[in-house]
């Protein structure tokens, strides 16, 4: 029998820990929309990435695409007003997700193309390659808006994650 | 005007990134130390604008102490690069960790910039051809 799959909208925001069956957990953090918080997100993705057994590589992988969707939360969607960003963080003995929240203007991924880091320097301009970034970096990111919050998921599939149906625990 | 005081906010929840200005003969060395995001992209770019200020075109990035950057930090260097070779100098990137170099590296930076293994190579690299219009 599988496990009823959480959708992480349901998760109710604020602070804390939610252990559940099967090795699952989230964990989420609220932080002012501004870019001295941004150490602080790193540091709680980073964390969490690390008492899950991340390899190293990937654990800064995570943490830098978090940093990347923060900054563009930052500067884009809230164009600097302070608001606050919701960051979760869910562990599931296939996946490491994190999801970023804003209430702000939502990013519109089919008007993004890919940077030109030639053409960016020819013009001398500074920005544009925090999508490309969490693209490359993770294995998965996905944007939806309901109503007026948006959302950023950035999924890493487990290598050697046990069999969905397997019985194993850890 | 209180700004967001909340008891969580701890020095270790900042960012720390700090710049170190040399000079060997002709070439500027900036000594970057610490993380490099968008909070503190700002401290690369005014030793950037310093660099300008003095007329200093050649210029080594020594990232040995730089422990992380982020898009925010890799667009300083971008916004820099033109300006500085159009001036007959250029910016080389030396001593990152392995870390960094991947992160240049997967958004293709080697092509953009002169990445090289420590500062010595790039400061070789200035002599070598000191009229060099860098690539």
């Amino acid at each position: 029998m599988q496990t009823p799959t959480k959708t992480l909208l349901d998760l109710r925001p604020g602070s804390g820990t939610h252990p559940s069956p099967m090795s699952e957990s989230a964990h989420s953090l609220r932080i002012p929309g501004v870019t001295q918080h941004l150490g602080k997100a790193r540091r709680f993705v980073e964390k969490y990435a690390r008492e899950a057994n991340l390899d190293e590589e990937t654990i800064a992988h995570v943490t830098m695409a978090v940093d990347e969707a923060c900054a563009n939360v930052i500067k884009h969607a809230y164009n600097e007003d302070g608001r606050d960003i919701a960051i979760r963080v869910a562990i599931d003995p296939e996946r490491f997700t994190v999801c970023i929240e804003d209430q702000g203007r939502p990013f519109q991924p089919e008007l993004w193309s890919e940077p030109d880091i030639f053409q960016i320097a020819e013009s001398r301009r500074r920005g544009g390659l925090g999508v490309q970034i969490m693209r490359s970096l993770m294995d998965e990111v996905k944007y939806e808006t309901r109503g007026d919050t948006n959302q950023v998921r950035l999924t890493k599939f487990r290598s050697g994650a046990p069999d969905r149906n397997s019985e194993k625990t850890a | 005007m209180e700004r967001h005081a909340k008891s969580y906010e701890t020095s270790d929840d900042m960012s720390n990134f700090s710049v170190g200005f040399r000079t060997e003969a002709h070439i500027r060395i900036l000594d970057l130390n610490g993380e490099l995001d968008a909070h503190t992209a700002s401290e690369l770019e005014a030793a950037l604008q310093k660099c300008r200020q003095d007329e200093m075109y050649r210029i080594v990035a020594n990232g040995r102490h730089l422990k992380y950057i982020s898009s925010a930090g890799l667009g300083v260097f971008m916004a820099y690069i033109e300006e500085m070779r159009e001036a007959g100098g250029d910016i080389k990137i030396a001593g990152l960790q392995a870390s960094i170099f991947n992160i240049f590296d997967l958004l293709g930076f080697p092509l953009l910039f002169d990445i090289v293994e420590d500062e010595r190579e790039a400061i070789r690299k200035f002599d070598a051809n000191p009229d060099e219009n860098a690539t």
